[in-house]
């Protein structure tokens, strides 16, 4: 598939506890634990950058709260919307 | 391979190449939480636990049904005991077990709020299982998370009711024997085999598939609870990778291959209406009591229907029976407390009986606390009586302004505790000899002679009965009457209490001057 990727993951290093079950659980597998130790002294997680499709299971999967955020492509029809008559009315 | 430039993406960066947000940190969390300083980023979870994602699905859940501001959550004892760090809602901390308990009461109390009990294996099926069961048995309209990870984990690896057989914990050491320690708890089950819950499912944390099944369960679950349909119960397997000592991944394959095949997944109730308030069962109000109780039977019947406070301020015409139906009793007290104690068959708990649903029917707040143990055959027995003007703070009395002692044996231990200026009544013709006297009237008043002598010493708490009325006037004689009607069947037994309760009155008018004070030989004439 050409083109930028579905979907995009931001891990913020300073939540995660490199537990892994965010790698385990990605069906497209593009996250991985990161060599360097973070400043817990865990190898946190890490997006690949390449294959994420935004289905959101490392999210529901990843024990912290605000560990992991999930990222979806804007439909590109969005514009459109934005000039439909209804909305004009409005 | 990564570089190190690409570990340091910005959130900028992302929304400027046209994504969108769709899975964030849901607003129901704090920002930062309450803990020492670098911490404050990261919940106090081991790395891979489950309660983090049963939060998290909490948490989405409830923004999603706009319930944030209505939700009170339960905090147990045990490794979530710090969930109100983390959720910006309303939060209790109750004591080990008692999570249900007191979310009976905040839901009970706050019925509009959206209440959750969140409980690990610890809490729930050990310590809490009598709270847990008589909630769901109560059908309290409550959500239960249970967070199972078939150990104690915060206390560092006991054997919890939930371990597995064979499973290893620091008090199983040989792995847990069901000759020895029993067999594991199957609380959605056992919680699903009760009437009164609406909704009970087992889920688990064992990899996507379940995370989203359990999505879905607590989502129903708070949704049943939000309609307000009644209890509703999600039991969720949770790795606990610290003291299973597995890795993360391996204890999430753990519950899916050993945890799952002992505790299977299932939606064991989902109804759509609560089966308590459908349950139809016929419920008389305290009104409807007395007016049955006061219903006009046989030929006399109007002196017992005069006794309702209820038709007394109407100043319904008299029929010229009763002179006493015209105007209402004042009561000479704010509040008047009564101890009645003797032996065990004296009718000691009856007569307190009595005299609180004279209570009642003359439109007073009435308590009545009896004493209940091992003294009730043949031994002592006492019971509390109060009755007020206004509602009634606590039932137990300290210091009565009468007691009843219808034995020597209660004059002894209670004579003490009556209020100064109080009466005291005494079954004997005089004290005894190296009785020291209270600061209290005493009116010595052989009741079980005179009953006795009426036909039966059963009627001697009646005699009594006259005589308190006789003397204190704190309820009428005539409401006595009725009260008796309406508690004797036999038509012989109503005579002679009739006859008994005259005759207490009568000692007092014959025998007993007004305002008479006790002397020092323990007469009180």
């Amino acid at each position: 598939m050409s083109g930028p990727a579905r979907g995009n993951i931001l891990i913020s290093v300073e939540e995660c506890k490199g537990c892994g079950l965010c790698v385990e659980s990605c069906p497209p597998e593009c996250l991985l634990l990161l060599p360097e130790l973070n400043a817990y002294g865990v190898h946190p997680a890490h997006y690949t950058g390449q294959g994420c499709t935004g289905c959101g299971i490392c999210f529901y999967c990843c024990p912290e709260p605000g560990a992991i955020t999930v990222y979806r492509l804007a439909p590109p029809h969005k514009p459109l919307a934005q000039g439909d008559s209804h909305a004009a009315a409005l | 391979m990564p570089t190190d430039a690409k570990a340091d993406v910005k959130e900028s960066e992302i929304l400027a190449a046209g994504y969108e947000v769709s899975h964030s940190k849901s607003p129901l969390f704090y920002d930062k939480y309450e803990r020492k300083g670098d911490l404050q980023g990261q919940t106090h979870y081991c790395p891979g636990c489950g309660h983090g994602v049963a939060h998290k699905l909490i948490a989405e859940a409830l923004q999603d049904l706009g319930l944030q501001d209505k939700t009170i959550f339960v905090s147990p004892v045990g490794c979530s005991v710090f969930a109100y760090y983390y959720f910006d809602v309303g939060n209790v901390q109750v004591a080990h077990g008692r999570a249900p308990a007191g979310a009976t009461g905040i839901k009970r109390s706050c019925p509009d709020k959206i209440v959750i009990s969140y409980q690990g294996d610890g809490d729930l099926a050990a310590i809490g299982t009598a709270e847990i069961i008589h909630a769901a048995n109560r059908g309290e309209k409550i959500t239960v998370f249970f967070v199972n990870n078939a150990i104690y984990g915060m206390t560092g690896g006991q054997m919890a009711p939930t371990t597995l057989v064979g499973q290893r914990s620091t008090t199983s050491p040989w792995g847990r024997r069901p000759s020895n320690e029993g067999f594991p708890l199957h609380m959605a089950e056992l919680i699903a085999g009760l009437e009164a819950p609406v909704y009970v499912e087992r889920v688990a944390l064992s990899d996507n598939k379940n995370v989203m099944k359990a999505r879905k369960a607590v989502r129903r679950a708070l949704e049943i609870q939000r309609d307000g349909i009644g209890f509703s119960f999600v039991e969720i397997l949770s790795p606990c990778p610290t003291i299973w000592a597995k890795d993360p991944v391996e204890a999430r394959k753990w519950v899916a291959e050993t945890m799952i095949p002992n505790f299977p997944l299932n939606v064991f109730k989902d109804r759509k209406h609560d089966p308590v308030v459908n349950a139809v069962v016929p419920q008389r109000s305290v009104q409807e009591v007395l007016e049955i109780s006061n219903a006009p039977v046989g030929p006399d019947a109007p002196i017992r229907a005069a006794e309702s406070l209820g038709d007394l301020p109407q100043g319904t015409p008299s029929s010229g029976t009763d002179s006493t139906k015209a105007r209402p009793h004042q009561h000479h007290f704010k509040q008047f407390e009564i101890k009645v104690a003797g032996f065990g068959g004296q009718g000691v708990l009856l007569l307190g009986q009595l005299l609180t649903e004279m209570g009642m029917r003359e439109g007073l707040e009435v308590s009545w606390l009896p004493s209940y143990g091992p003294e009730m055959r043949s031994g002592s027995a006492h019971c509390h009586v109060c009755l007020s003007k206004e509602r009634i703070g606590s039932p137990v009395i300290s210091h009565p302004d009468v007691l009843v002692a219808l034995n020597e044996i209660s004059l002894r231990k209670f004579a003490s505790q009556v209020a100064p200026g109080g009466l005291i009544l005494y079954n004997a013709e005089r004290l005894p000899a190296d009785f020291q006297l209270p600061p209290a009237r005493v009116i010595c008043l052989p009741a079980s002679v005179i009953a006795d002598k009426l036909g039966s010493t059963k009627a001697t708490n009646i005699v009594m009965m006259g005589a308190l009325l006789e003397e204190t006037e704190c309820l009428l004689a005539a409401t006595a009457e009725g009260v008796l009607k309406s508690k004797i069947k036999k038509v012989e037994m109503m005579e002679t209490n009739r006859k008994a309760l005259a005759a207490g009155r009568e000692f007092i008018d014959h025998y007993v001057r007004v305002g008479a004070v006790s002397q020092p030989d323990g007469f009180a004439y």
